[in-house]
């Protein structure tokens, strides 16, 4: 049955061919312009550690003086925190984390000094992210008390410097002083690059830094603070600090710390543990206030807003796009079903009931909504092809994947079959004998 | 013309009907709202910096030690100055469009109770304030003994020149020279007000804030250096700027230029911009679909009907009615369908652009967009519909003896 109404409906299709490629042409239009929003939402909003991402937690002591009426926790933690916090090593795993730039140089490579962003971080990070390695691995916790002069590169850096062969157990120049490479990294790209969000809420929407490539250089914790020291620049300060650029000893908020914690006890275990800590340090007078708080990556993530303001934007205007090329369709499939009254007066007539009469003409609007969703996939193709082109930190990452493809065609068929609903049923209920006496 | 009929038929089609005007409804809410971000994203890009910004070029440095500095500065200044076509060589630690050093917070008193907002401190060596080109409204630019040595972040004393609109952002109505502000253990008194002077990353700020900005004159020192501005003759600029580079390759070659954010200020602009202009291309094109779409809609529908009525306007035409009663019977009848559009879409804009100014910090839509957006969609529902009431009108009366 389902061959015969497709049938019949190419045939309708193709009586009235400008009626039809108006149809076509609005829901690919507007199955174009949704698609290619949806797609970039889809890839800027997804888990950047799947299955994981529920067990890691961003902890927040908040070290503020009592005159700032912050409501949350600073997004930064002061040096002593959140060393105190690591030391304790209460969790399952825990890393430190701060940025800086630094002068980077390979005695091997006949290159100018290059100024890259560094990672300080300590040993639990390559384990607790899952970051993949092409040569050699991470470091390891003896390396972070001994202060090790030891770094990992990205995969990026290991082409530029050496080519893309397996550097472990070169020596790089960081500053004044020589690392040596234990690990490469295989291609890692998360999305965002979580670990360093913070100040979401400041950024007025402009959140697409949040989306840009990885460090090119990790090292322990405290090797980076040695070799960079006077290099480094805080989340914010209720103070000055005495040396700008040395901030261990300064009121500022500048170091981040994750945690790794694989039960619901030792989350409530953690929880309480910090906010004893901040009981404690209060009492000691070195900080004024209990306010702590620790969320998820996932609701780190959305408590600063990561997806691009643009973003949303396009998107809810891409939908009411689409509502708009609904409505069209709506209405052009009334008048293509309706104008066929006297046809289907006869059909009814000779027997066929209102379900095969709604069944034929759900086929054909189903017949639109596929067309469109092909020229709807093409349309996402050009839109995603020019977000490519609009070089923003995530444009390498924009690309139509397997599940988006069908999406696609889901919605386009979706949208159409939504569209003949209401037509096919008004069809439907076409009476035939008054059909019958006008032909 | 009688409407009297007219309603009387679209009652019959009420579900045709009640479809177009959602379309058109939506399509007023979308048009309106989709104007008022392309207007507040073109005010974006056409901000004024308030510098000289064709002549002046930026020279980003790093990787060198603080100890080197007062070195770097000195040797780099002299290399840049010998260029030839150089006007001017000067510090300034960050730049309009560019690159950013001097965020932060101050207060209207000592105590540091009463917030001033937070702003950006362009800290300058001499000649940078003269170089930028910024105009000095009231008050007095700075003088050769206001660029002193410091230590730490930012001078702890300093006469300095503040933008017009954040004077008037807080003291309202007063005279601001000669106000003081502090933060920190710094303590500034203002003496001069300049028109404008840009932020370095306005599209961060929200529109009354974007030139916020502080001009702090200093000597360079330790922590003021690296970061250079080169003023010249914009037809010289682009050499300028690549002879600079060259030159401070062979000056100091141990140091890294950041090439990308030493650029002139026009690629700066251009650069930082960027992202809204792709934003402004994309709501012009949506808005072009979206009025396409809307006008094929009302084309077939209408088509549809005049096909329909073939028989009825026979008969009109063969009791007397004119070819222009035909044409005038289907325009009212799609004027009606936009009015009633028209009159849900206002209501709708008005809630989206409600909804907007809550999640996305739109500004308010002015009203005027309003009428201009209801007469923008009439115009469109009579071009559309001309095309069909024409063909309407050309049925001859002869229809009306024929069955169909």
């Amino acid at each position: 049955m389902f061959g015969y109404y497709l049938d019949l409906a190419l045939r309708s299709l193709k009586r009235s061919p400008i009626l039809t490629a108006l149809m076509v042409l609005a829901i690919a239009v507007g199955i174009g312009a949704s698609m290619t929003t949806l797609t970039v939402m889809h890839i800027l909003s997804g888990d950047p550690l799947p299955g994981r991402s529920a067990h890691i937690f961003y902890p927040q002591v908040d070290a503020s003086p009592g005159d700032w009426h912050n409501k949350n926790p600073l997004d930064m933690m002061d040096y002593r925190s959140a060393v105190d916090l690591w030391d304790a090593q209460r969790a399952d795993r825990q890393a430190l984390i701060v940025d800086s730039a630094i002068k980077v140089r390979a005695a091997d490579a006949n290159l100018p000094p290059l100024m890259l962003t560094m990672l300080s971080t300590t040993a639990d990070f390559f384990p607790m992210f899952d970051v993949p390695f092409e040569y050699g691995g991470g470091w390891t916790a003896q390396d972070d008390a001994r202060r090790a002069r030891v770094a990992i590169i990205s995969g990026d850096l290991n082409d530029k410097l050496f080519g893309g062969k397996d550097s472990v157990g070169k020596t790089l120049r960081l500053k004044d002083s020589d690392v040596r490479i234990v690990g490469v990294l295989a291609p890692w790209r998360p999305r965002p690059q979580f670990y360093t969000v913070v100040g979401g809420n400041y950024a007025n929407g402009d959140t697409a830094g949040f989306y840009g490539k990885t460090e090119d250089v990790f090292v322990p914790f405290q090797t980076g603070l040695e070799i960079n020291d006077g290099n480094f620049w805080q989340f914010t300060c209720w103070g000055l600090p005495s040396t700008p650029g040395h901030l261990q000893d300064s009121p500022c908020a500048w170091v981040g710390l994750w945690v790794q914690l694989d039960s619901a006890t030792k989350v409530a275990d953690y929880r309480a543990f910090i906010a004893n800590y901040a009981q404690q340090q209060k009492t000691l007078g070195r900080i004024t206030k209990t306010n702590t708080r620790m969320l998820d990556l996932m609701q780190w993530l959305d408590y600063n807003g990561v997806l691009p303001r643009d973003v949303k934007l396009q998107t809810w205007l891409a939908f009411a796009f689409l509502a708009i090329c609904l409505c069209n369709t709506v209405g052009l499939l009334l008048a293509k079903f309706l104008r066929r009254a006297g046809e289907i007066g006869v059909r009814r007539a000779l027997g066929a009931s209102r379900r095969a009469v709604f069944a034929q003409c759900l086929t054909e609007a189903g017949l639109v909504g596929f067309i469109g969703g092909v020229g709807g996939w093409l349309l996402t193709m050009l839109g995603l092809w020019l977000v490519r082109r609009q070089q923003t930190p995530y444009s390498d990452l924009v690309n139509l994947d397997v599940a988006m493809f069908f999406v696609t065609f889901a919605l386009a068929i979706a949208v159409s079959l939504l569209a003949g609903a209401l037509p096919a049923f008004r069809a439907s209920r076409i009476a035939p004998a008054l059909q019958l006496k006008t032909l | 013309m009688q409407i009297q009929p007219i309603l009387a038929a679209l009652k019959k089609h009420r579900l045709a009907t009640v479809l177009i005007a959602l379309e058109i409804a939506l399509a007023c809410a979308v048009l309106c709202n989709a104007c008022a971000l392309i207007a507040g994203r073109l005010a974006l890009m056409h901000i004024e910096s308030g510098v000289a910004q064709a002549s002046l070029g930026t020279i980003q440095l790093n990787g060198y030690e603080q100890a080197q500095a007062v070195d770097l500065n000195a040797r780099v200044l002299a290399g840049l100055r010998a260029i030839p076509g150089v006007q001017s060589a000067s510090v300034l630690n960050s730049i309009p469009f560019g690159a950013r050093r001097g965020t932060a917070g101050f207060s209207k008193d000592a105590a540091g109770k009463e917030s001033g907002g937070v702003v950006e401190f362009y800290l300058g060596g001499p000649g940078s304030f003269a170089a930028l080109g910024v105009q000095v409204a009231a008050g007095r630019g700075p003088q050769a003994d206001d660029f002193k040595p410091f230590e730490g972040l930012m001078p702890s004393q300093s006469s300095v020149q503040m933008t017009r609109a954040l004077a008037d952002h807080l003291w309202p109505g007063d005279n601001p020279l000669g106000k003081q502000i502090w933060a920190f253990n710094t303590h500034y008194r203002v003496v001069g007000i300049i028109d404008h002077l840009v932020r370095p990353d306005p599209t961060g700020w929200s529109e009354g804030e974007r030139d916020w900005s502080i001009f702090v004159p200093a000597e360079p020192g330790k922590f003021l250096a690296g970061s250079y501005l080169l003023r010249a003759d914009p037809a010289d600029l682009a050499r300028v700027m690549r002879d600079a580079k060259a030159s401070i390759a062979k000056i100091a070659p141990d140091v890294v230029i950041d090439h990308d954010q030493s650029r002139t200020l026009d690629d700066l602009r251009e650069r930082t911009f960027k992202s809204d202009r792709a934003m402004t291309g994309l709501l012009v094109g949506v808005i072009v679909a979206l009025l396409g779409v809307t006008a094929f809609g009302i084309v077939g529908l209408a088509s549809f009907w005049v096909a329909q009525r073939r028989k009825q306007i026979g008969i009109r035409r063969a009791l007397g009615a004119t070819r222009a009663d035909i044409l005038r019977y289907f325009q009212t009848e799609n004027f009606l369908i936009v009015t009633l559009g028209i009159a849900l879409g206002l209501a709708l804009a008005i809630a989206i652009n409600l909804a907007l100014m809550k999640w996305f910090e739109v500004a308010r839509l002015p009203l005027w967009y309003l009428p201009v957006g209801a007469v923008a969609l009439w115009l469109l529902g009579q071009l559309a519909v001309l095309a069909p009431a024409l063909r309407a009108a050309n049925v001859p009366p002869v229809v009306a003896t024929r069955s169909v």
